[in-house]
């Protein structure tokens, strides 16, 4: 089976600043990739490029088969898309919203229907946009996005946000479309939505892929176990080399705040309490955990993910 | 018609009737201010005028001047008001009085701004009431339909309204969608371009008829003005200043997507306009170097053809050169803005 997205070599600066360096990727079709990385990172613009509103400088771009240049009205029609906050009219309808959009893929008003179903809108059909909830509105938007029964949909930050129970609704239909072989690239800020939704993460920071790989994957492959953040009124960095199975310390000076990569938490905690003592600090937070990836991208860049 | 053209115009009829603010602005507020400029001019309230005299007021001569003049319901009244000289010009300041009167040597000498023209028609009133010859003036109003303010003014809203609607109607939808990322939303579909733009056009048209129509109604009921020159001369003219006002719109609206760029770029397109263009009153009192490219603007050349037509009896064959160059300057700009026209 071809893949489902395909890229070689892509390379897009904006006058001096390159912002994707050369990205290889390859996506099958069935697959939920998830694309992650702080703002600047370069994510909007490969997005752009996949979408077809970007032209690649150097390298080449495959969606099915098909290339923008020679079959944008076949890929048109392939592909759905949601953009991170799209104002809908503010005094149109739920249904005449579905119904402006479902007429430029030339679909009847029993599509309409259908999609309004499966992202339950149907009761929302009569009110107007202005009057819906952020949820309901981003609910509306990926409705919009899945009208033409895309092979492809991508998604950028489609629950950011949003309350805990809306992003569940929107993460309970993206699972149902992935039963019926729906290809899709999300980006998120949201750690958790990448693991619930996607079989791959894809890393990205300025212009690069650093990471990729499921998330148990990621840690395994650049994981170094364990992870104690803590902060303390003191600003001089704490000495931690000597705690048992130390991998790394961050440590940010303006916060007071540090995160410490051990291998085991039960042998290096209470050792890290002894070290506090004996430094005479005073510990302010202290939080255990196992590695999430905002760690691993602290880890591999030294900064935050969502800085 | 496609359906993607009758759902764009379904969409562009139900934000535009369903934002009530939208609708006073368009069609109420048209009717109102022509309303409201039709009753202060209209000469069933006269002419009042007020007038300093410096010194002691002379009962005998200089007292309440009223004229009446045949044919009219009201009068020109003059009120005379001792002042001193401070007081005087503090008033003309404020723009209470254009002229006041100071007594030397048994004349009368008049003070006033020698270009103000009111003014100049005052001082010439006063010699005569003030010599006793105001008695054998001879005067006739001009009344007939097509010679007073509101005739004037009409075409001249109609035009107004053109413009307005277009450069808000069309250039601020278009800076908004953009702004809400819609038309990249649009375009990530396979829907037509040109069906957005004839949908825009054709419902633009539509309202600019309506718009027109409606005020031309009430133009016809409150001051019975009525269109003495060809019809289809005037619809011809109005469908060129729709072509043409479109066109500055999209050229203006192309590239924004921040609104108060929007604001700005709008405005400086109106309000030259607004102001140069002799829609309240006449450009001609303007100097003759500007009358030179005032009378070229486009809401000048729309304003002056639908005068002409509506006041002066003109055929569709006298709009043909108005007509001509509305269409060419609407032409070149959607040309240009559409050439220019950014999506995302």
């Amino acid at each position: 089976m071809e893949p489902a997205i395909q890229l070689k070599g892509v390379i897009k600066s904006f006058g001096d600043l390159q912002a994707v360096k050369g990205i290889d990727l390859q996506i099958r079709q069935g697959e939920y990739v998830a694309l992650l990385g702080p703002n600047g990172a370069g994510k909007t613009t490969l997005i752009e490029m996949i979408e077809g509103i970007q032209t690649p400088d150097q390298g080449e771009i495959v969606l099915l088969g098909k290339t923008w240049k020679r079959d944008s009205a076949a890929l048109h029609a392939e592909i759905g898309l949601s953009l991170q906050e799209t104002k809908f009219i503010d005094k149109l309808r739920v249904g005449e919203t579905a119904r402006l959009f479902a007429s430029f893929y030339k679909l009847s008003a029993k599509r309409v229907d259908e999609v309004l179903e499966l992202v339950n809108l149907t009761e929302k059909k009569n009110a107007y946009v202005s009057n819906l909830s952020g949820g309901q509105r981003q609910r509306l938007a990926l409705g919009i996005a899945l009208l033409n029964n895309p092979k492809i949909i991508l998604l950028d930050e489609p629950t950011t946000g949003l309350d805990p129970t809306s992003r569940r609704e929107i993460w309970t239909i993206l699972q149902e479309l992935k039963q019926r072989g729906t290809t899709m690239i999300l980006t998120t800020h949201y750690m958790e939505e990448a693991q619930v939704l996607c079989e791959r993460i894809l890393i990205m920071d300025r212009g690069r892929f650093i990471a990729e790989g499921s998330l148990s994957e990621l840690i395994s492959q650049y994981g170094e176990g364990d992870v104690i953040e803590f902060s303390v009124r003191e600003k001089e960095v704490p000495d931690m080399k000597q705690l048992p199975g130390f991998n790394k310390l961050v440590w940010k000076d303006e916060e007071c705040r540090g995160r410490i990569w051990v291998e085991n938490l039960a042998l290096a905690v209470p050792a890290f309490m002894r070290q506090i003592a004996d430094s005479h600090l005073e510990l302010l937070e202290l939080e255990c955990r196992k590695m999430t990836l905002d760690d691993l991208f602290i880890a591999l860049t030294g900064r935050n993910l969502y800085e | 018609m496609n359906n993607a053209i009758i759902e764009l115009i379904k969409v562009h009829v139900r934000s535009f009737f369903r934002e009530p603010g939208v609708v006073f602005w368009a069609v109420l507020f048209p009717v109102l201010m022509a309303w409201v400029l039709g009753l202060a001019f209209s000469e069933k309230s006269g002419v009042k005028a007020t007038v300093y005299v410096v010194g002691q007021l002379d009962k005998d001569t200089i007292t309440e001047r009223r004229f009446q003049i045949e044919g009219l319901p009201s009068a020109t009244v003059i009120d005379f008001k001792s002042a001193s000289e401070e007081e005087a010009l503090r008033a003309m300041k404020k723009g209470i009085i254009s002229l006041y009167i100071t007594r030397e040597q048994g004349g009368y000498v008049y003070h006033y701004d020698p270009v103000n023209k009111e003014a100049l028609s005052h001082h010439l009133l006063l010699e005569r009431i003030l010599a006793g010859n105001a008695g054998n003036m001879q005067m006739r109003a001009v009344t007939a339909p097509g010679n007073r303010y509101i005739d004037f003014l009409i075409p001249g809203l109609i035009a107004l309204g053109i413009m307005n609607s277009c450069l808000w109607g069309l250039g601020y939808n278009l800076i908004e969608f953009r702004m809400k990322k819609l038309l990249r939303r649009m375009v990530a579909t396979p829907m037509r371009k040109t069906d957005f733009f004839v949908s825009h056009a054709l419902f633009r048209i539509a309202i600019c008829f309506l718009e027109t129509l409606i005020l031309l109604f009430f133009a016809w009921i409150s001051f019975g003005l009525v269109i003495q020159g060809s019809w289809l001369g005037f619809l011809m003219l109005l469908l060129a200043g729709v072509i043409c006002f479109s066109g500055i719109a999209l050229l203006v609206a192309s590239r924004t997507q921040n609104s108060q760029v929007g604001n700005g770029l709008i405005n400086a397109v109106l309000l030259p306009m607004t102001i140069l263009s002799g829609i309240f009153f006449s450009y001609h009192n303007f100097p003759e170097w500007a009358q030179k490219v005032i009378q070229y603007l486009p809401l000048t050349v729309l304003a002056d053809a639908f005068r002409a037509i509506v006041n002066e009896g003109a055929g569709a064959g006298n709009t043909l050169f108005p007509v001509l160059l509305l269409v060419c300057v609407g032409l070149v700009c959607s040309i240009a803005g559409l050439k220019n026209f950014k999506w995302y």
